[in-house]
């Protein structure tokens, strides 16, 4: 289905997000969009699907002019939408999620909607039981199963707003090789994104927003260079790696065992040393998270101990890590770790040791004001979280790290950043490494990982490599060892 | 929020009023009652007289303790439906207390102020049932709130009818009045006692300054909207659930130790006079906004008292207030709910 978006406007109070956009993308494109955090992609996307009104402007499909009033509109009219934030699951089975939401009748008809789903995914290639429960999946299946229920629906246009952060390599190609073969079948892709390289890999033309403004589109081949300039109006690069001097040991998990309901991590042993940075990798589900959890205390492990800085934390609760100095943040920002609802400064004061009884507004304020400066938030003191960008929700959750810190946690600590901002937020956490702190972090860009660590582990389906050397390893190694190959003296796995 | 939005949402508010006016207009014609008639009894039943007046005070200070309380636990994200029930212990632990010490030798005064104390550590002590019923039993505030009213109320009959009776024969007009020294003061000729207008008006005050202004307050806001950030953010949170139920029930048991030492002057069997159903229906009207907290409660007062007249002039039910308060309370949820989706339209 051909898409065209005719001066579109949008205004939040006095944020201009969309600013005169028009954008018109030919049927089984895949159209890529960038911009910085804040830029206003995200908006865009919502005000084609249906989640909010544009102020101004017009939206065509295949030529008709269209008013599309509500999500449940839109797909009727073959817009579906993939969110940034993947919605709450709530835990009901996977077939269930999935006729939910569809129309008609007041008694669907389970068999027949099987036979569909199962059709559909078998199409896709995609290896999704319809009878287990929607909470069990990976964010890279809850998308697969959301890609599908799309399609199900009838739309034609698919939008993606940052699908790959969170989501392993193979899953990526996964989903690329889904989205080639629906263009090829004349659908519209949309796919919003920070990755320059997944957009060079699968769009075929991008546009660059920033500051609500549409200020520049490619086709391919694309011209990386210009597409950064374009974004960041400068030259972006990553520059050197830094090693640190790990210090003495700060944490240390000894014969630590793990369990959960999906696997067993068994007899895990590793020092961290302040300085340093360890990188956790492995496809979603391997058993990073339970183990970035248990350094924080917010997993009890089964066996084995906890120490930190000497002190045995075995079986201690996160506050009294968190009284350690240990930060844990967690990669569902709006969910876990900010409150939606209240306002930056608000979390500012909250994320502090109380003084006193009486809440010092004036306090409250000048440290709103001056992390906002120094993260680089696109908002004001007063936002609530909720209306902040994907991005800039991500700094405001980093901003909350307190001074000073010895242990520092991350599930993703760049998801939906840009490129500028990854670099920008990284040069604050080594700087927390130079004054004697450490990071233990889980990323899914294998760039990532080996660019900021000292040391990474990899973990596979329950199983843990020995720490490497990030200097001497390779993408490729890497990427090997998160599938499963290369491991030494394989057990039974 | 700007100048502007906040002229808009009072004016959503006052759309709200309309409409629940309009609907009760509906129900009143429905009923062959004339609604013009009804509405000016309403208001003379509550304004026309300095003892009308004074009743609907009366009225207005147990509504208020109970909405302030219910303000508390609402921060805190918690449906507190045991208010009827802490009302009821307060109001027990005040009899108590002033059973116990009225053939002492203490000063009155000293009596009648550990008695409220009582009374609101009772209604803690109940509060605090439920909270722990919830954070340790896994059961909802809500079904541990009505079970444990429930249980309230058959105290109460048991106390009235057993150990506490009257001499000769227990009655539903309760336990047998107190000596007027252990009353609390009144103004001349009336039910009305300055202090407990200073307990309520002191109540809202503090609680109206706990939530906009400490720390405390700010907490619980967070515990209250996002109760697993809030514990990632260091905040205690099942402590402070807790103190929230208990700040609630102390607040309730004042509720019920005004009713005793200033209303009635003993225990009755419905004591709690469904001040904490109400309390919750003011709560939920001004939405988390303690500064409205006064004077919707105040109006609602007025509601009660007014229409007591309508079964004598119009042999209308009294219960025509109930369904004022109810629409009124429906329809400001419904207009705030189309106001927020119009809000995200534009
Ligand atoms: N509901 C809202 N209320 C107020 N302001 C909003 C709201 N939603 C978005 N904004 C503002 O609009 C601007 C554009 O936001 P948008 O979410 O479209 O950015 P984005 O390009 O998707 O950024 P990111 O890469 O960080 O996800 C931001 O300045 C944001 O603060
Ligand atoms: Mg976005």
């Amino acid at each position: 289905m051909k898409v065209e978006l005719h001066s579109i406007h949008k205004y939040f109070g006095k944020v201009h997000a969309n600013d005169n956009i028009t954008l018109d993308i030919p049927a089984g494109t895949i159209q890529g969009i960038l911009g910085e955090n804040g830029a206003g992609k995200s908006t865009l996307m919502k005000v084609l699907s249906g989640f909010i009104q544009a102020d101004s402007g017009e939206i065509l499909l295949d030529g008709k002019p269209v008013i599309i009033h509500s999500p449940a509109d839109a797909i009727k009219q073959g817009v579906g939408m993939l969110h940034q934030d993947p919605l709450d699951f709530p835990p009901m089975r996977i077939i269930d999620n999935f006729i939910l939401g569809a129309p008609g009748g007041l008694f669907p008809n389970r068999a027949a909607i099987t036979r569909d789903f199962k059709a559909l995914a078998q199409e896709y290639d995609f290896s999704i039981d319809p009878e287990s429960y929607v909470d069990a999946l990976t964010v890279g299946e809850r998308q697969q199963l959301e890609i599908l229920r799309l399609l199900w629906l009838g739309a034609r246009v698919l939008i993606l707003d940052e699908p790959t952060t969170g989501i392993s390599a193979s899953q990526k190609q996964k989903l690329f090789a889904t989205l080639r073969k629906l263009a090829e079948q004349g659908k519209t892709m949309i796919f919003v994104s920070h990755k320059l390289e997944d957009v060079e890999a699968l769009c075929h033309q991008a546009v660059v927003l920033r500051q609500g403004k549409l200020i520049g589109e490619m086709k391919k081949p694309f011209d990386p260079k210009k597409l950064v300039g374009m974004m960041f109006d400068k030259e972006v690069s990553l520059g050197a790696r830094q090693s640190a001097k790990p210090g003495e040991v700060l944490l240390s998990m000894q014969h630590v065992s793990l369990e959960d309901v999906r696997l067993k991590l068994k007899d895990l042993s590793l020092d961290v040393h302040a300085g340093e940075v360890i990188g956790l990798s492995g496809m979603e589900g391997s058993g990073q998270g339970p183990f970035l959890r248990a350094c924080a205390g917010l997993t009890r492990p089964v066996a084995g101990h906890v120490k930190l800085k000497g002190h045995d934390m075995t079986g201690k609760s996160y506050h009294a890590y968190k009284h350690q100095g240990v930060e844990f943040l967690p990669a569902a920002r709006l969910e876990e770790g900010l409150v939606p609802g209240l306002s930056l400064t608000e979390h500012f004061i909250l994320a502090e040791e109380p003084k006193g009884v009486f809440i010092d507004r004036e306090y409250g304020g000048k440290l709103a004001a001056e992390r906002i400066q120094s993260f680089n938030i696109k908002g004001t003191p007063l936002s609530t979280v909720e209306s902040l960008s994907g991005g800039n929700q991500q700094r405001a959750l980093l901003s909350l790290l307190n001074d000073p810190l010895s242990l520092v946690l991350i599930e993703h600590p760049t998801r939906g950043l840009d490129i500028e901002s990854v670099i920008y937020i990284w040069s604050k956490l080594k700087e927390r490494c130079k004054q004697g702190a450490a990071i233990i972090f889980i990323s899914s860009d294998l760039e990532e990982i080996l660019q900021y660590s000292d040391r990474v582990l990899v973990f596979f389906s329950g199983k843990v490599s020995e720490p490497l050397d990030a200097a001497q390893t390779t993408v490729e190694q890497l990427g090997q060892l998160i599938g499963g190959k290369g491991w030494p003296e394989k057990k039974a796995a | 929020m700007t100048k502007n939005s906040r002229w808009i949402n009072f004016g959503f508010q006052l759309a709200a009023l309309v409409l629940a006016l309009l609907f009760t207009t509906l129900i009143l014609l429905a009923a062959g009652a004339p609604p013009l008639e009804a509405y000016k009894n309403i208001i003379l039943g509550s304004v026309s007289s300095l003892d009308k007046i004074s009743n609907v005070l009366v009225t207005w200070v147990p509504l208020l303790l109970a909405s302030a309380g219910l303000l508390v636990t609402f921060s805190a994200g918690l449906w507190n439906i045991g208010m009827e029930g802490q009302i009821t212990l307060g109001a027990i632990g005040t009899t108590w207390a002033l059973r116990l010490m009225q053939d002492s030798t203490l000063p009155p005064a000293l009596v009648i102020t550990f008695a409220i104390l009582a009374g609101m550590l009772a209604g803690a002590f109940w509060a605090a049932l439920a909270g722990a019923l919830k954070t340790f039993g896994g059961v909802n505030e809500i079904f541990g709130g009505l079970g444990l009213n429930f249980v309230s109320t058959a105290l109460t009959l048991w106390l009235i009818f057993g150990p506490w009776k009257r001499p000769g024969v227990g009655s539903m007009s309760g336990t047998e009045p107190f000596p007027e020294t252990l009353w609390l003061p009144m103004f001349p000729d009336s039910r009305l006692s300055p202090w407990a207008l200073v307990i309520a008006v002191v109540a809202i005050v503090i609680v109206y300054f706990m939530l906009q202004g400490t720390y405390f307050g700010l907490r619980l806001k967070a515990v209250g909207k996002n109760f697993r950030a809030a514990y990632m953010l260091g905040i205690p949170t099942w402590q402070y659930m807790m103190i929230s139920f208990i700040l609630c029930g102390a607040l309730a048991g004042a509720a019920g130790a005004v009713q005793v030492t200033a209303v009635y002057h003993r225990l009755i069997p419905s004591i709690s006079s469904g001040y904490g159903y109400l309390g919750l229906l003011v709560a939920m009207l001004i939405n988390y906004q303690a500064a409205w907290a006064a004077p919707v409660a105040l109006f609602f007062a007025a509601l009660n008292i007014g229409s007591i007249q309508l079964p004598i002039v119009l042999k209308l039910d009294s219960s025509l207030s109930g369904v004022l308060q109810g629409m009124l309370v429906l329809f400001v949820l419904m207009v705030e709910g189309v106001r927020q989706r119009l809000m995200r339209r534009s």
